[in-house]
């Protein structure tokens, strides 16, 4: 290691920057997990997955199914539109058009919007223009925008990664474009869109400021798309803001790593199947 | 004819296709100008009302005063110290921690540091504004009390800690990419020309690097830009002029997520104002952005 590290001064200085630095970074990662676990577990209580609210038990249960209710209805939504989109530049568009410059400079521009802006123009648009009102919908309509982008992005680069060569063996045996596109290219990209979903349902469940005034905080499970619901997320926004349910927020605090774990889980496993099919 | 029959009708068929592709394709595109359509449809009346000038450089924002004041001055100025404030705190830390993923690591190590990194990439912005409420706001408070007599901890100060813990991922994840796509030869040459394995990464590669490492700054400067809840949670949220890094301030962020509730008429208009103000900050970061990557790719 010492002959690795070089034997001037700079040379030691640096070396040891790296590896303090390192140690920081996942001195503070565990830092802030340790403490939301060891704070959180213990209030873990029965009463916390009530089937109903009440501001008594503070139940996260409606949360918990809102925040399903949410992924569904956006990936719904998006993905079939992210896919669609990255088909058409990947297969239909030649290199190089104008079309593939503007959508998908759109589509990086999108990336970059702050979601409190995409939270306004979601209630200015779904739940006033369009008279949605606080609810479901206009919530899942305005994630659909948002991760829209992260859907396209990956979507094309797996659809990019499957060797043309599949597709002209699909030719050559006389399937038409679609054909190719959705028994051939789609099939064999899968894991790169699953990668791309998995990303997007991370960010639709740790997203706040794009909801509370699009989708309101009303601590329901909704019964229709046109009534307000809140997601884990802005449950603990809610809870946070409260002095005396500080232990109820460490408690969802501690869901929400879960999930976020489930979810980096399950992405890992995913890329784990890419690189096994490359090679 | 039958053979003609069933040709159009499958040429039919693909182009209905193409036209759901191509249909589907511009949602983004118009997705895009309607979030422009109305943000400049609701807010630039307000601005027109208020004066551009008085709006950007107006030092009080006083929504309750008769008549009331509209300058978000305080909100652009608590915006720009934050970020900066984080990019100085996250984009050292960062990048040396890219290094050591990409050059020091030993392999065992590698195969928990990342899914570490990961998983700081993926936690909610409440959970860390909520940590930062609990844990960072009260150590400022007595640090601030022993330095400046007082303060309540929630400051300019935490949401710059916080904003560097939060950009850490995005930083480290782009600029070891960056790192890693150096061609080896360039490590290699340095190492045959004698130079230690610290000196080769620091002075060949991570020069050869430069420009994905930037492109890393600018990618976290946006987010420290864009965030919202976690910045509400600690940063005090007075529109005041900050005046030091010990006292509270206002982001523009969280100036819409605070007043939006309840804000009416010209004082809800002055609010989606700042969120075009807030728009053209992020363009302005992405066109750098763009600027930067098109570089590297010449």
């Amino acid at each position: 290691m010492l002959n690795k590290m070089g034997k001037k001064p700079v040379d030691i200085i640096l070396f040891c920057l790296t590896w303090g630095f390192a140690a920081l970074t996942l001195i503070a990662l565990l830092f802030i997990i340790l403490h939301v676990l060891i704070n959180g577990i213990p209030h873990l209580t029965p009463s916390l997955f009530e089937r109903r609210f009440t501001t008594e038990n503070v139940s996260m249960f409606p949360a918990i199914i809102s925040t399903i209710m949410f992924v569904v209805l956006t990936l719904a939504m998006a993905v079939p539109l992210g896919i669609f989109t990255s088909i058409y530049l990947v297969e239909y568009v030649k290199k190089g058009s104008k079309m593939v410059t503007l959508i998908r400079s759109a589509a990086e521009m999108l990336a970059g919007i702050p979601s409190v802006v995409y939270g306004l123009f979601g209630m200015l648009l779904f739940v006033e223009f369009f008279g949605f009102g606080w609810s479901l919908i206009a919530g899942s309509l305005t994630l659909t925008v948002m991760i829209l982008p992260v859907v396209i992005r990956t979507t094309e680069e797996a659809l990019k990664s499957v060797s043309g060569g599949y597709r002209e063996g699909g030719f050559a045996l006389g399937a038409g474009k679609l054909r190719v596109v959705f028994r051939i290219v789609l099939p064999s990209a899968v894991p790169g869109i699953l990668a791309g979903v998995i990303l997007a349902i991370g960010r639709i469940v740790g997203e706040t400021a794009a909801l509370i005034f699009t989708a309101g905080t009303i601590p329901q499970v909704p019964q229709e798309l046109t009534q307000s619901a809140r997601t884990l997320a802005v449950h603990m926004w809610n809870l946070s803001g409260e002095a005396h349910h500080t232990n109820e927020a460490y408690a969802t605090a501690v869901i929400l790593l879960l999930i976020v774990l489930l979810i980096n889980t399950a992405s890992a496993l995913v890329a784990r199947l890419i690189t096994a099919k490359k090679d | 004819m039958r053979m003609h029959n069933n040709k159009t009708k499958r040429y039919s068929k693909e182009d209905f296709a193409e036209m759901t592709f191509l249909l589907c394709a511009t949602v983004s595109v118009f997705a895009l100008l309607l979030i422009f359509i109305f943000l400049f449809a609701n807010g630039l009346p307000a601005i027109g009302e208020i004066g551009l000038w008085n709006f950007l450089t107006g030092r009080y924002w006083r929504t309750a005063d008769i008549p009331p004041s509209f300058g978000i001055l305080p909100m652009i100025v608590g915006s720009v110290y934050m970020t900066v404030g984080a990019v100085l705190i996250g984009v050292p830390v960062g990048i040396f921690t890219a290094i050591f993923l990409a050059f020091m690591c030993p392999k065992w190590m590698y195969t928990f540091l990342k899914p570490a990194v990961n998983l700081l990439a993926g936690i909610p912005s409440v959970v860390y504004g909520f940590f930062g409420m609990i844990v960072i706001v009260p150590f400022i408070r007595t640090i601030s009390l022993h330095f400046t007599g007082g303060g309540s901890g929630a400051s300019i100060l935490s949401a710059m800690i916080l904003l560097g813990i939060m950009i850490l991922p995005v930083v480290i994840n782009i600029s070891e990419s960056a790192l890693r796509a150096v061609p080896d030869s360039y490590y290699q040459g340095a190492l045959a020309l004698g130079a230690s394995h610290t000196r080769s990464v620091f002075f060949v590669v991570l020069p050869a690097a430069k420009s994905g490492v930037f492109a890393s700054v600018i990618l976290g400067l946006g987010r420290a830009v864009g965030e919202t809840m976690a910045v509400v949670m600690v940063a005090g949220n007075q529109p005041r002029m900050p005046e030091s890094i010990f006292r509270g301030a206002r982001t523009l962020t969280a100036n819409i997520v605070i007043e939006m509730g309840y804000a009416t008429d010209l004082h809800r208009y002055a609010l989606i104002a700042t969120g075009i103000v807030l728009l053209i900050f992020i363009l302005i970061i992405n066109v750098i952005f763009t600027v930067v990557t098109r570089k590297k790719e010449q």
